[in-house]
C-alpha cells in the first residue's frame, strides 16, 4: 500500500508531517479557543440574567 | 509649518542624545563588521554596500519613536491636530526634520565609514546619492510606523516588527545602486526605482500616517 | 436581501453555526481524498521523482498564503468604509491562519528544494518574498495584540494592512530585479502549454478546494470566536460599572 518513495522518503514525509502538525496546531487552538470562549460567555450571560432576575 | 520644522530641529539638537546616538550607531556598525568577518580588503569591498545600507536603515530605526512620543507625551500633539494646519502637513514636517538630523548626516559620514569597508572609489559617488535619495524614504515610512504605535506604552519593539518589512523595497533597491555603481555597472535602473518609491511614500503616506495619529488621538 | 446583512454580528454567528457543521467535514472530506489520492496515487514524476507528491501542500498553502491576506485587505477596506465590527473581527481571524499557510509554505518549499535544489534555502524571489509576507503577517498580529482598545486596533490594523499590501507587492517586484532565481514559474498558469500535466493536475485541483474550504471553515470558527469575546468584554465591563 505504501508508496515507494526512493531516496526522497524523508522529504516528502517531513513535508506532510510537518504541514499535519502545523494545520493540527492551528485548528487546535482556534476549536480550544473557541469552546473556551463559548463555555465563558454562556457563564457570564447566565450570571447576568440572574442578576437581572434578582435586582427585579 | 517652517516654525514647526525650526520648532523640532531646536528640540532635537538641544535634546542631542536621541539624533547623535544613530550616527553613533552607524558607525559602530561599520567598525564591528570588520571585526567579525575578518580583515580581507576583498571580502569586505564585495559586503561594503550591502552593510553600509543595513546599518543606515537600522540607525534611522532607534530615533523613530522619538518623531511623535515626545510630542504625545506632554500634549502639544494634540494641539498639533486641532491647529490651523492639515495634520498631514505636520506629519510631513516632522518627517523632514527626523531625516535633516539623521538621514542627512548618515548621508554625509557614509563614504568615512565606506573608506573604512574597502569600498572602491567609484562606488562612493553613488552610496551618497543612493542615501541622499533613499534615506527620506525611510523617515516617511518610519514617521508613517510611529504614528501607528505612538499610544503604546512598549511601542519600540512593535515599531520595528512594523517597519522593517516596509523597509525592504528600498534597501533592495539603495544597496544594488552602491553594488552595481562599485563594479562600474549602470545604476539606471535601481536608482530610478528607489526614487520613485521615495517620492511615492512622500507624497501618499502622509496621509496614512495622519489617519493613524487621528485614530490614535481619538 | 443584501450581503450587509451578514454585517449584523448575530446573524452572522448563527449564520455561520448554520454553515459551519456542512462546510468543516466537507473540508476534511476533501483535503483526506486529495491527499490520499495525491500521496498514494499518483506516479512518480519523470524529473523529480517522488518529491513531486509535495505539491499537494505546497501550491494549495502557498495560493491561500496569498489569498488570505488580500481577503484581509477587503474586509478591512469594508471595515473603514462601512463600519462593521464584523468584518474588522473577520480580518483579525483570518491573520493567524495566513501566517500558518505560509509557514506550511515555507517549510515544505525548503524540505523540497533541499534534494531538488541542494539547498534548504536560497534567497530567491519567491522564497524571499513569502519570508517578508511572514514578516507582514507578524507585524499585523502583534498590532492587534498590542493596542487595547477594539476599535482603534481595527482602525490602525486596517491602515497597516492597506499600506502593507502596496509595499508587500513593491517588495516582490523588489526581489524580483534583485535575484532571477532558482523557483520555477507558476505552477498554474491559465495557459495550457507549462502547466503540470493532468495526472498531477486533478489531485492537485481536490487539494486546492480542500484548503479553500478549510481557510472557510476556519475562519468562521474564528470569527465567531471574536465577536462572543468581544460580547463576553461587554458583559464584563458592564459588571465592573454596576
Amino acid at each position: 500500500m505504501m508508496p515507494d518513495l526512493g531516496k526522497y522518503a524523508v522529504p516528502v514525509l517531513g513535508s506532510y508531517g510537518a504541514t499535519l502538525a502545523i494545520l493540527a496546531v492551528l485548528i487546535g487552538v482556534s476549536v480550544w479557543r473557541h469552546a473556551r470562549v463559548k463555555r465563558a460567555l454562556t457563564e457570564a450571560e447566565a450570571r447576568r440574567a440572574r442578576a437581572e432576575n434578582g435586582g427585579k | 509649518m517652517i516654525a514647526l520644522l525650526v520648532r523640532d530641529l531646536r528640540l532635537a539638537i538641544r535634546a542631542g542624545g536621541g539624533f547623535g546616538l544613530g550616527l553613533a550607531f552607524f558607525l559602530l556598525v561599520a567598525v564591528l563588521v570588520p571585526l567579525g568577518v575578518g580583515p580581507e580588503g576583498g571580502l569586505l569591498a564585495k559586503i561594503a554596500p550591502g552593510i553600509l545600507w543595513v546599518g543606515a536603515l537600522l540607525a534611522c530605526l532607534l530615533s523613530l519613536d522619538r518623531i511623535f512620543a515626545l510630542d504625545f507625551e506632554d500634549g502639544s500633539l494634540d494641539l498639533l491636530a486641532t491647529a490651523p494646519i492639515p495634520l498631514e502637513g505636520v506629519v510631513a514636517i516632522k518627517a523632514l526634520a527626523h531625516w535633516l538630523v539623521t538621514g542627512l548626516p548618515l548621508t554625509l559620514a557614509a563614504p568615512l565609514l565606506g573608506v573604512l569597508l574597502n569600498l572602491p572609489l567609484t562606488g562612493h559617488g553613488w552610496l551618497v546619492l543612493s542615501l541622499f535619495l533613499g534615506t527620506p524614504a525611510l523617515s516617511v515610512i518610519g514617521a508613517f510606523g510611529a504614528a501607528l504605535t505612538v499610544g503604546l506604552k512598549r511601542g519600540g519593539l512593535l515599531l520595528s516588527l512594523l517597519v522593517l518589512p516596509l523597509y525592504v523595497p528600498t534597501l533592495i533597491f539603495g544597496a544594488e545602486v552602491v553594488k552595481r555603481g562599485a563594479a562600474g555597472l549602470s545604476v539606471e535602473a535601481p536608482l530610478l526605482l528607489m526614487s520613485a518609491i521615495t517620492l511615492g511614500s512622500a507624497a501618499a503616506l502622509p496621509f496614512a500616517a495622519a489617519a493613524a495619529l487621528r485614530i490614535n488621538l481619538r | 436581501m443584501s450581503i450587509w446583512e451578514y454585517a449584523n454580528p448575530k446573524k452572522f454567528s448563527e449564520t455561520a453555526a448554520r454553515i459551519l457543521p456542512v462546510v468543516a467535514p466537507l473540508s476534511a472530506l476533501t483535503l483526506l481524498v486529495g491527499l490520499i489520492w495525491g500521496f498514494f496515487f499518483t506516479p512518480d514524476d519523470y524529473k523529480q521523482g517522488a518529491t513531486v507528491k509535495i505539491i499537494y501542500l505546497h501550491v494549495p498553502s502557498a495560493m491561500m498564503a496569498i489569498n488570505a491576506w488580500g481577503m484581509m485587505l477587503v474586509t478591512s477596506l469594508v471595515w473603514l468604509i462601512r463600519r462593521h465590527h464584523v468584518s474588522a473581527l473577520a480580518a483579525r481571524a483570518a491573520a493567524p491562519i495566513g501566517l500558518a499557510f505560509t509557514l506550511i509554505a515555507l517549510v515544505t518549499g525548503a524540505l523540497w528544494g533541499q534534494p531538488m535544489w541542494g539547498t534548504w534555502w536560497a534567497w530567491d524571489p519567491r522564497l524571499t518574498s513569502f519570508l517578508i509576507l511572514a514578516l507582514f503577517y507578524l507585524g499585523y498580529i502583534a498590532l492587534w495584540q498590542a493596542v487595547e482598545n477594539p476599535d482603534t486596533a481595527a482602525d490602525l490594523t486596517s491602515v497597516l494592512c492597506i499600506v502593507g499590501s502596496v509595499f508587500a507587492l513593491l517588495s516582490r517586484y523588489a526581489v524580483n530585479f534583485w535575484n532571477q532565481g532558482l523557483h520555477q514559474g507558476a505552477s498554474l498558469s491559465l495557459d495550457k502549454e507549462e502547466n503540470v500535466s493532468d495526472v498531477f493536475w486533478l489531485p492537485l485541483l481536490v487539494c486546492i478546494a480542500g484548503f479553500i474550504l478549510l481557510f472557510v471553515s476556519l475562519v468562521l470558527l474564528r470569527t465567531v470566536t471574536e465577536i462572543r469575546l468581544r460580547r463576553l468584554a461587554v458583559i464584563e465591563a458592564r459588571e465592573r460599572v454596576e
